[in-house]
């Protein structure tokens, strides 16, 4: 069967390892917060994978939701620290930024 | 369900399994932040139909609102609010891309290699806690009174315990996005301190 859990799952980890490299690689602020997104919905992936093919069930939906709440809550911090910087330093380069005080 | 459903569902998925990775690399691969906002609108869209596929219908339009409608617009936001010029490009250097893309492949063979190596416990028969009554997944009124603290769905099957559900974490994450939208408007407000005397100096 194609669909199953382990296909779910190798989803969930492409995502995951994106979402790493990402992080890593890009030297924008805004691209550092994309790969964020990403590896936190890898982890829903799972998340759901493990609700339909194992016994975790409903407990595994309710904690992909609050996975989505915190990653809106992250991002909107993570945004507003961002647009602070780039008020203070004319640019979002990560590799520029030692001194979060403007 | 019958054999066309099942292939239907199996070429439904392939389709958006394939969307989701490859839009991923995408997002990994373009240089501008434009073109990676695109492409991860249309990764996040595909895991949304994944949930879909996955009998998860509440938690895939919540993944469409919240993340697609509501997160990706302020990642949106940021980049405009932030870009210099249309399109601003923060490359890295060639070195980091081959050390990058040669860790990831690391990376990601050891994941699928300890994927491959695990054996998965067989899947529930028939009820699971989630398809007991609905096998089209129906889940909106599960989610909404585990979310309340009350687990009819786990109660009805073992009579012995009652389960608590998730009522108190409701209530800490509600609290919590209120105190991160504060925390948020007062992160990013206008400056006035530097602003005052360069006024002051003027008049």
């Amino acid at each position: 069967m194609i669909a199953g859990l382990q296909a779910y799952l190798l989803v969930g980890a492409v995502l995951f390892v994106c979402g790493v490299i990402c992080m890593a690689t890009k030297r924008n602020g805004i691209g550092v917060l994309m790969g964020v997104e990403l590896v936190l919905n890898g982890a829903n992936v799972n998340f759901i994978a493990f609700s339909k093919y194992t016994a975790l069930g409903l407990d595994a939906q309710i904690f992909a939701l609050f996975v989505i709440v915190l990653a809106a809550a992250e991002a909107a911090v993570a945004l507003a620290i961002a647009l602070n910087f780039y008020n203070n330093h004319l640019t979002i380069d990560v590799d520029k930024a030692n001194r979060l005080k403007g | 369900m019958n054999d066309s459903n099942l292939l239907g569902g199996q070429l439904l998925f392939a389709i958006f399994a394939l969307a989701t990775c490859l839009s991923a690399v995408a997002v990994v691969v373009s240089q501008t932040v434009v073109r990676m906002a695109f492409w991860l609108v249309i990764s996040l869209g595909s895991t949304a139909a994944l949930f879909f596929l996955a009998d998860a219908d509440f938690i895939g339009a919540a993944q469409l609102i919240i993340y697609v409608g509501g997160t990706l617009i302020l990642l949106v936001f940021g980049v405009m609010l932030t870009a210099s010029s249309p399109y601003l490009k923060i490359k890295s250097s060639p070195g980091e891309t081959i050390i990058g893309g040669l860790l990831g492949l690391l990376f990601m063979f050891a994941v699928f290699s300890s994927l491959q190596g695990v054996e998965w416990p067989a899947p529930p028969t028939g009820d699971s806690a989630v398809t007991a009554g609905s096998p089209e997944g129906n889940t909106l009124r599960p989610l909404g009174l585990a979310l309340l603290g009350a687990r009819p769905d786990l109660d009805l099957h073992d009579g012995d315990t009652l389960s608590t559900g998730y009522l108190l974490p409701f209530e800490i994450v509600s609290v919590h996005l209120l105190v991160v939208l504060i925390g948020a408007a007062y992160l990013a407000r206008a400056k006035r301190k530097s602003a005052a005397p360069a006024e002051g100096l003027e008049s």
